[in-house]
């Protein structure tokens, strides 16, 4: 089992099938352990219940750079290899991963309003969490834009691929910028330093998110192959004469 | 390397020339940072600590609108089929138009800073230091957007697509360039190293630019 195997849609499309329930089912087993253990995990000393959205939050984050990763593999995929399905992963790939980075955004906004006492502060992760999701807005705005769906993924691969430099600069000078104009005025968790009481809600939360990501990618992959097809059959009945 | 040598003299004598439109850029330049005072207010004092960041806006936009001709002039008179088909590599001719770009619509922009500094009650310092960080950032933003233009031809869209997808790139070029410009304001011991991040932007454009212009080129046009 390689990825040229799964080159042929319909291939793609009856192994997905077989996969998709039991995947969904991981997901929502994990999820709700997850969500289970976060509700029962202690309260912060300093933060109170307010703690338990990182747990939501931290995975959302993690998953809005997650998604751009395996965006970036499915551009070489389109540009590299040729492989018939990385245009198809990218493009499905895309809203998915917008999603989750505005979840990290609202979560991460709500957060700071008991934290820092107002939803927005111009602090460098918010910052450089907010530039990639526009990047990811700019990315859909490309995708929309061209009808042909072969020429708008090439395209969007080079885009993909300059972002994905791109992404650690932004992310460094965001950081560089903010400690220029704010030195520590921000509220901080207490570091790297969890204790096992969040580490672990937190781990399961992630992996749950993790699967909940490929679950989802995965449909959307069978969507918009089944939506190209439907595609193809449209042209091909508008081109023949009628009777 | 004589063809890149025409190429050159031949991208500079056509933007130069009736319909090239080069110092529309500086025009639209200067009515940017005009426009500023009647929206921020007459204050100098105001005026005076905005000063750099204004100017690099104003630069910043106003290199993005001029940038949308770079290959699209070319592609409508087919003279860019022939470009894609010469002998010489891709990656090159991107880079030489990127020069040549640059020349004539980035540099008229560095030239035109000090009289806009005045008008912002910049003082010779201050001044001399957008220039530079301009002089050493305005490549970059060049490199960047030729990326957003080669995109914009390959797909037959311009416009506001290539300013979506061009500006959240160029944003560490404006945090360096505006940092560097008021270190020397402030404090003159620290402009030297968002100076020299600045300059790494422009290099690192310089290289990763043309290469990923060219492969959209590549593709694009088939």
């Amino acid at each position: 089992m390689t990825l040229i195997d799964l080159a042929n849609p319909t291939r793609f499309l009856s192994l997905t099938a077989k996969l998709l329930p039991w995947l969904a089912a991981a997901t929502a087993i994990l999820l709700a352990v997850g969500l289970y253990q976060s509700a029962m995990a202690p309260d912060d000393y300093q933060q109170g219940a307010t703690v338990k959205i990182m747990f939501i939050h931290v995975p959302n984050a993690w998953l809005s750079m997650f998604v751009w990763g395996v965006m970036s593999l499915s551009a070489l995929g389109t540009l590299v290899w040729r492989h018939p399905l990385a245009d198809v992963s990218a493009k499905a790939a895309a809203p998915i991963g917008a999603a989750f980075t505005f979840l990290a955004l609202v979560t991460g906004s709500l957060w700071g309003r008991p934290m820092w006492g107002t939803y927005w502060e111009w602090d460098a992760r918010l910052t450089s969490v907010l530039i990639l999701f526009l990047m990811y807005l700019g990315l859909i705005a490309l995708w929309r834009a061209v009808e042909d769906p072969s020429r708008a993924a090439r395209a969007a691969a080079v885009l993909t691929l300059v972002g994905a430099i791109n992404i650690p600069i932004i992310k460094f000078s965001v950081d560089w910028w903010n400690t220029l104009h704010q030195p520590a005025s921000v509220l901080r968790m207490g570091g790297s330093t969890l204790d096992k009481a969040f580490l672990i809600p937190l781990l399961v939360m992630a992996v749950a998110f993790s699967l909940l990501f490929i679950t989802l990618h995965l449909a959307a992959m069978r969507n918009e192959i089944l939506r190209r097809r439907v595609r193809a059959l449209q042209m091909q009945q508008a081109s023949q004469p009628r009777a | 390397m004589t063809a890149l040598i025409a190429l050159l003299r031949r991208d500079i004598q056509v933007a130069l020339r009736v319909g090239g439109g080069a110092l529309i850029g500086v025009l639209f330049f200067l009515i940017v940072v005009v426009l500023m005072p009647f929206a921020v207010g007459p204050d100098l004092a105001l005026l005076k600590k905005l000063g750099p960041a204004i100017l690099w806006l104003g630069a910043l936009l106003a290199s993005l609108l001029t940038l949308d001709r770079l290959f699209a002039a070319d592609h409508d008179d087919g003279s860019l089929d022939l470009l894609t088909m010469s002998r010489t590599p891709l990656e090159l001719i991107c880079l030489t138009k990127a020069v040549a770009h640059w020349l004539v619509a980035g540099l008229p922009l560095i030239v035109a800073t000090p009289i806009l500094g005045l008008l912002l009650n910049l003082d010779g310092d201050a001044t001399l230091a957008v220039a530079l960080t301009l002089l050493a950032g305005t490549p970059a933003l060049t490199f960047t957007g030729m990326i957003g233009a080669a995109l914009a031809v390959a797909l037959r869209r311009g416009g506001l697509l290539l300013a979506v997808l061009v500006l959240p790139l160029s944003i560490p070029v404006l945090i360096f360039g505006v940092a560097a410009s008021n270190a020397a304001v402030i404090e003159p011991a620290g402009f030297g190293a968002p100076f020299s991040i600045l300059c790494a932007l422009s290099l690192a454009g310089l290289v990763i630019g043309p290469l990923a212009a060219a492969a959209s080129l590549r593709h694009g046009l088939d």
